[in-house]
């Protein structure tokens, strides 16, 4: 049974079209790339995965169930925008996610925190952009989650910091979990993807194993993004 | 020694010429235990399945060898080593024989080249 399953899923918004026919089936113990111009659908697919939106017609499985109480036990999510209050502390927030979700290690969490040289102590108000989007990754890591899904988790981070993001990433995903990254900072992850999904205009273009894009292409994922996606 | 990739090649395949390379040159030893695939994965920021599929591929190679409990290691077998080294030679100078060969150079001519450059080195 695969992780999540899409069937001829599409999702308007009015008369906008969102979401045409998407088929499209997560499996156990992989790293996805979820690809896509702005505007290409991919946070629509995300939210409607975490059952935040609901498809106008076909099908959306999570190991087998409609999304619901039992699947956000099965995915940790790191949204685009964040719904931190900024005048906790991080220790707070910390206990608060030990309260809400019972898979939360926070001892990880604390160590992760130590690693990037963040201060728990502090209010979230007063970090950095970048060191605010850290915090929400550690904190969604510490998860032990089934399915991790990242919607741009290094957007706000300098390319310097990017490597510490990766390695967060790396370090913390359970053996056998799944990881779905939505980005279209495409050089800096491509090298930890399995497989590579494109997303233009609502419609899934690509979805291939990153090892057979750099065989039969001879390029790089992000140099293939570019000439799809050309303007 | 660091791993370089390539843009247009499976990036397992270069982990494997690499590994291989460094095997040869002593970044690790005969008998030395290698990082598992996690440490692998973090510390080059490649995907834990593609290094994976590397070490599958020099284990079916003879050259690593999975202990169930302990990780994997080197072989400590000097001669897996020794011949692996004399391929990685063998298909070098069969790129570079190939590639002077549109040169036109006689053989003597060759040598001496070699020698010359090779005094400089």
């Amino acid at each position: 049974m695969s992780l999540v399953e899409l069937k001829e899923l599409s999702k308007s918004y009015g008369s906008k079209k969102a979401l045409k026919n998407v088929d499209l089936n997560i499996e156990k113990g992989k790293i996805y790339g979820l690809l896509g111009p702005n505007g290409s659908g991919k946070t629509t697919i995300i939210k409607i995965i975490n059952g935040l939106l609901q498809p106008t017609n076909g099908s959306i499985l999570i190991k087998g169930k409609a999304p619901g109480i039992d699947s956000k036990k099965v995915i940790s999510y790191l949204p685009e925008r964040t719904y931190l209050n900024m005048n906790f502390k991080v220790t707070e927030i910390i206990e608060l996610f030990s309260d809400f979700y019972e898979d939360f290690d926070s001892k990880k969490a604390l160590k992760q925190l130590k690693k990037l040289n963040i201060n728990p102590n502090d209010k979230l108000k007063t970090m950095s952009k970048g060191t605010k989007e850290k915090v929400q990754l550690v904190l969604v890591m510490s998860r032990k989650a089934e399915l991790y899904i990242l919607d741009e988790p290094i957007g706000g981070v300098d390319p310097a910091s990017r490597d510490y993001i990766l390695e967060t990433i790396l370090n913390n995903f359970n053996e056998g979990s799944s990881i779905i990254i939505c980005t279209h900072l495409i050089s800096d992850i491509e090298k930890i993807l399995d497989d590579v999904i494109f997303i233009n205009k609502g419609e899934i273009v690509l979805n291939s194993p990153a090892e057979d894009i750099r065989k039969t292409k001879k390029t790089t994922i992000d140099k293939l993004f570019r000439e799809e996606f050309k303007c | 020694m660091k791993f370089i990739f390539d843009d247009n090649k499976p990036i397992y395949k270069q982990l494997v010429e690499q590994l291989k390379i460094m095997i040869v040159n002593n970044v690790y030893k005969k008998g030395e235990k290698l990082p598992s695939v996690r440490d692998f994965a973090i510390s080059i920021k490649v995907n834990p399945n593609t290094i994976q599929r590397a070490l599958i591929e020099l284990e079916d190679d003879g050259l690593i060898i999975t202990q169930r409990t302990s990780g994997k290691f080197v072989t400590d077998d000097e001669k897996i080593i020794k011949s692996l080294r004399n391929s990685l030679a063998h298909e070098t100078i069969e790129k570079f024989l190939f590639d002077i060969a549109k040169l036109d150079i006689s053989n003597e001519e060759l040598i001496e080249l070699i020698r010359r450059e090779g005094k400089g080195k």
